[in-house]
């Protein structure tokens, strides 16, 4: 037996409520498939599950909050009976939130849900199959309902009159969406500057090379396989990070741990306000057009508020980009428990001198906020060389 | 195609980006992107939810020409005729 638990959903939430089940119990489920729906104080994520099985048994209702490393599903893995399942769960109850949260999420103290949530399991209620498959179809939870039958069974009758209360408690208006986004940044930053030391650099990088070839490039294409600065920026930055592994991971546990890929976040604003880190996966692998690709589907799916749990749960770095309100250059706070974030300014024409020569060139700030638990200067420094070496290369990128 | 129905595709393309725009308070004769917030993303967007409804295709080296949203109708109104003569 398979459990599955709510994965981590990005540094500054630790919670989710279930929203919808993609899929029944019986039905076969395939790795990276979409299984379930959770509504966070961002967005609502997408719970994507890692292993192929059968989905088994659906453990938190419709509608409850829970914390992030809680059970959520049991499945049958590949061969596995049913029965088989059911003895070993009889064997070893499962466990509700574990004190050990995932290793990418090592996130602030279990909130207050836990302890409610813990009671409803262990002690499950006689409920009916009848009035169980009932509650399912009508989203109720049959854990919280006061049964009548006989010892207090849940019946149909109880889940159907359940049904129209629940209605009652639907999903948190946009308001409260901003509201609760806005508290969640808060801690997240507040964290942040309670607990990493940063160190800020800043570079100048020409950047007539790279919208030269950029313009070139964007000329042999038609409007929907064009390419944003944006997008090359990311990629510069992915594959300089190899001169600076420091910088790419987490600070775990009072000591830095290396992440195995590029997996960047990168910060959107949403359009009615607040901001959301969802990463891309293993930038540095990615063409660029597929990179614009994923970019700009990241982004509409940002705002439309539909994103995967696999994109809030494992940014290794942040970029963030401000140049399009007019700054010239940004120093952002590091997102906990990654260890480094980096910043463009705006793209203009700024004078600037070569061989003695005063030029017009457009140029970028960019900027590194760092971990100095996790890197040192120096380290830093060599980064942001080497990104404006690779934005002097376009054509390698 | 008349003027007045490029109009209502163009603030059409707009609203499926910014669907908080309010008709009323745009300026057809300043500069767009200021005033509905559209990021370099978004005019992307704008661009290619317009090659979808009338099929045009506008090169990133006509951007400059395209500040207001005058600017844009009239540019779409003249590759139009062109496309039709």
């Amino acid at each position: 037996m398979i459990e599955f638990k709510l994965p981590s959903l990005g540094a500054d939430m630790d919670q989710g409520k279930l929203v919808q089940w993609k899929v029944k119990p019986g039905d076969a489920v395939k790795r990276g498939q979409v299984v379930a729906v959770v509504d966070t104080s961002k967005a609502a994520v997408e719970v994507e599950i890692w292993q192929d099985g059968t989905m088994f048994e659906q453990l938190v209702p419709i509608g409850e909050a829970v914390p992030v490393g809680t059970v959520i599903a049991t499945l049958l893995a590949p061969g596995e009976t049913p029965e088989q399942a059911a003895r070993q769960k009889r064997a070893a109850p499962l466990a509700r939130p574990a004190p050990a949260a995932p290793v990418s999420a090592p996130v602030a103290p279990p909130i207050s849900v836990a302890a409610p949530a813990a009671a409803t399991l262990t002690q499950r209620k006689p409920v009916s199959p009848a009035a169980r498959q009932r509650a399912r179809e009508l989203n109720v939870d049959v854990e919280k309902l006061v049964g009548s039958g006989p010892h207090g069974a849940v019946t149909v009758e109880d889940v159907q009159k359940a049904a129209a209360a629940v209605h009652v408690a639907a999903a948190p208006a946009p308001t409260d969406r901003y509201a609760e986004m806005r508290k969640a940044i808060a801690a997240a930053m507040s964290r942040s500057k309670r607990e990493i030391p940063h160190y800020y650099l800043s570079e100048t990088i020409p950047m007539q090379r790279a919208a030269e070839w950029l313009a070139r490039e964007n000329e042999k294409r038609p409007v929907t396989g064009r390419i944003l600065m944006g997008a090359l920026q990311l990629k510069a930055v992915a594959l300089s990070l190899a001169k600076a592994p420091e910088l790419n991971g987490f600070w775990l546990g009072g000591k830095f741990q290396a992440a195995t890929g590029v997996h960047i976040g990168v910060a959107i604003s949403i359009r009615q306000g607040g901001l959301i880190p969802p990463a891309i996966h293993d930038v540095d692998k990615l063409s660029l057009p597929e990179l614009m690709r994923r970019l700009s589907d990241l982004v509409s799916r940002a705002r439309a508020g539909s994103l995967r749990s696999s994109e809030m749960s494992d940014p290794t770095i942040t970029v963030t980009n401000l140049g399009e309100t007019g700054v010239e250059a940004v120093f952002g706070v590091i997102y906990p428990p990654q260890v480094a974030l980096v910043g463009f300014g705006r793209l203009q024409t700024r004078p600037w001198s070569e061989n003695g020569r005063l030029l017009g060139l457009p140029l970028v700030t960019a900027s590194l906020s760092a971990d100095h638990r996790a890197s040192d200067g120096i380290r830093g420094a060599r980064f942001l060389a080497e990104l404006r070496e690779r934005l002097q290369h376009p054509e390698e990128l | 195609m008349n003027e007045t129905e490029i109009r209502a595709r163009v603030l059409g393309a707009i609203k499926s980006i910014a669907p908080e725009l309010e008709e009323g308070e745009l300026r057809a004769d300043r500069p767009l992107r200021d005033q509905v917030d559209l990021d370099s993303m978004d005019w992307l967007n704008v661009l290619v939810a317009l090659h979808e409804k009338l099929h045009v295709d506008i090169p990133e080296a006509d951007y400059g020409k395209l500040v207001t949203l005058d600017n844009l109708v009239g540019y779409l109104r003249e590759k139009l005729a062109q496309r039709a003569a």
